[in-house]
């Protein structure tokens, strides 16, 4: 009783990374917290789940088949959820910020009348002081976001309902298997006890599912471009890096807004965190909403115009010029000096 | 099939512009500095609730908004686009509401108004990013939910056809009417204020606007009634009002911090070709590209 449960997102029996990266986090905070970790897994053909979420130190895996649950729809997942929540009583649950996990959580925290945290950029666990009320909450979930544009960064807890929910986005947690060898229990579930025929409301008639061509999290090495770029046209000098580099290509928010390049190369607390070895900032200002995704690359170079861009102050190197006169160069070099 | 839609839209500040006076000199949001606006995807949803009216003659599109009194800009907008009335939520007692309350009061405003077919709202706020509401709200009201909508393909026959666009593809979804949908930023821009509307609606006032408004103008709040924007309260709409605001919000703000960085020493270039090359060359003798 009192654990903390993850729901894992499916498509095609193969467990999302960011439930993985869920799991690795649950761990951590179940072993602080003296609980079991618990995976539910809704959908159909889940055969292969217990053998990919086990090594992350499940202890028990709750598990749904059945033909209507996939692909995902916001009632049936819900139902599922909530009764089961309500009999298990799970302190925790977390869920991808995914558009799978950004539907059903909110969904299911109103049912349940319990606190949930969008985006979370960091999950640790800590008491909690009511100073008006006197009152000491131990162990609590401290679900950390950033807020306001990213402008500050704001500490949420849910003193009194329960489960803490908190989504977290692909990418944000770090992924690690506890042990190849572990094994957990398997639970299945009646289904019919859980959703009724008037769940399935919504029909997908028609659904398909693009493989995302962009990498930006495994890439090693990141040119990223932001409204100092300029133009779309200017977005070619990275991408001539990038490929030359062996990177890929990311994006501010205001380079996207301003449709220099596309919403998938976005980096930044609304788009993708990325850790590469090497991250090239082009003409990007560093608004904090950026820097909440690139700040853990091992190297920052920074190519601006302006001598005072805030991002300046977390780079290694700072070159001062425009992408127009700088990247050329790097290009020319690189050519010139390598086989 | 006419249809009555809500539309359901919040005022917000335009963090995407936050220059450097936005931030008071001790780490707070001066928010008096942003400008308030239409929640960007708000006006995607209203947007698709305009072309359905344009597709079904006859039927109607009523904004609602939670704020402070300043919020009935966001009904003035609606209706200069082409919304035919709208409500606005306000109270002292909504302040400090998380979404869970949020929602729960927009419910209770939902059901006052109490005949409609459709309901439509941006899928998130820029202010907070959760994208909460839109589902909490179908779950208060027992609705289903289409979320991350980019084109509501057609309302007919009591069922509504939506293409989705999700992180990695699209999905085109069928349900039956009433539902709540919500609206991505990929869907298409909302029309621009319509001139005819502006001169119809621009004395359009709150019963707490009209009190300051110029005496000249008081005839005209009772000839012409589409001039009197609804302002309800937390017992205007049978809220209990310990589900509302602060004390309705299962969520706490246990700190606020602001963003500080860890500086780190940087090594400061120009754009001269020499020191490009001397910057590559480390680069490739440290193996970190080649």
């Amino acid at each position: 009783m009192n654990n903390l449960y993850v729901y894992c997102e499916i498509e095609d029996g193969v467990v999302a990374d960011v439930s993985l990266e869920l799991l690795t986090k649950g761990r951590l905070l179940a072993t602080t917290l003296g609980c079991k970790l618990e995976a539910v897994a809704i959908g159909h053909g889940l055969e292969g789940v217990g053998a990919q979420v086990f090594p992350y130190g499940v202890g028990v895996l709750h598990i749904f088949d059945d033909a209507r649950l996939s692909p995902y729809t916001s009632l049936p997942h819900t139902a599922i959820l909530v009764k089961l929540f309500a009999e298990e009583k799970p302190q925790i649950v977390l869920m991808g910020a995914t558009s799978i996990g950004r539907d059903l959580g909110p969904r299911v925290s109103s049912a349940l009348g319990s606190g949930l945290t969008a985006d979370c950029t960091s999950l640790e666990i800590g008491d909690h002081e009511e100073k008006k009320e006197n009152k000491v909450y131990k162990n609590l979930l401290y679900q950390i976001r950033p807020a306001f544009g990213g402008n500050i960064v704001a500490t949420i807890v849910n003193p009194e309902c329960r489960p803490q929910m908190a989504t977290v986005r692909e990418g944000v947690m770090k992924k690690e298997v506890l042990d190849a060898a572990c094994k957990g229990e398997t639970k299945k579930h009646d289904v019919s006890k859980f959703v009724s025929n008037t769940d399935f409301v919504v029909t997908v008639i028609d659904r398909h599912i693009e493989k995302s061509k962009i990498n930006l999290k495994s890439a090693p090495i990141v040119v990223a471009g932001g409204y100092g770029v300029g133009s779309k046209d200017n977005f070619g000098l990275l991408f001539e890096l990038a490929a030359l580099l062996g990177g890929e290509v990311g994006a501010s928010r205001a380079a996207v807004d301003a449709g220099f390049t596309d919403h998938d190369r976005q980096i930044g607390q609304t788009g993708v965190t990325v850790r590469p070895k090497l991250y090239i900032a082009c003409g990007i200002s560093g608004q904090i909403q950026h820097i909440a995704g690139m700040q853990e690359s091992s190297i920052i170079i920074s190519v601006n115009s302006d001598p005072n861009a805030p991002i300046n102050a977390i780079a290694d190197y700072v070159i001062t010029g425009t992408v127009e006169e700088v990247l050329p160069k790097m290009i020319k070099y690189y050519k010139k000096n390598t086989k | 099939m006419n249809l009555r839609i809500i539309v359901l839209a919040k005022q917000v500040p335009d963090t995407r512009n936050v220059g450097k006076d936005a931030m008071k000199a001790d780490g707070t949001v001066n928010r008096a500095a942003l400008p308030a606006i239409f929640n960007p995807e708000d006006l995607n949803a209203l947007e698709q609730a305009l072309r359905l009216k344009d597709a079904h003659p006859g039927s109607t599109v009523t904004l609602l908004t939670m704020g402070p009194g300043r919020a009935a800009e966001i009904i003035r907008e609606g209706l200069y686009r082409g919304a035919d009335g709208g409500f606005l939520l306000t109270d002292r007692a909504f302040a400090g509401a998380d979404t869970l309350a949020t929602s729960y009061a927009l419910a209770m405003a939902i059901r006052k108004i109490k005949d409609y077919d459709l309901i439509v709202c941006g899928r998130q706020a820029i202010d907070g990013d959760t994208a909460q509401v839109g589902p909490q709200v179908a779950e208060k009201l027992r609705l289903s939910q289409i979320t991350y909508a980019e084109e509501i393909i057609n309302a007919e026959n009591g069922e509504i056809t939506v293409k989705r666009r999700l992180e990695r593809g699209v999905e085109t979804v069928k349900a039956k009417l009433p539902i709540v949908v919500t609206v991505n930023g990929s869907a298409a821009d909302c029309r621009p204020r319509n001139a005819k509307y502006i001169q119809k609606y621009k004395h359009a006032k709150t019963v707490t606007e009209k009190q300051d408004a110029d005496a000249d103008y008081t005839q005209l709040f009772s000839i012409r009634p589409y001039l009197n924007l609804q302002e309800w309260s937390v017992a205007d709409v049978n809220a209990d009002v310990v589900q509302c605001g602060l004390s309705g919000s299962p969520t706490k703000v246990k700190k606020i911090e602001n963003v500080v960085f860890q500086a780190k020493e940087s090594k400061t270039l120009t754009s001269a070709d020499a020191n490009i090359e001397d910057l590559m060359k480390e680069l490739i003798t440290n193996h970190t590209i080649g």
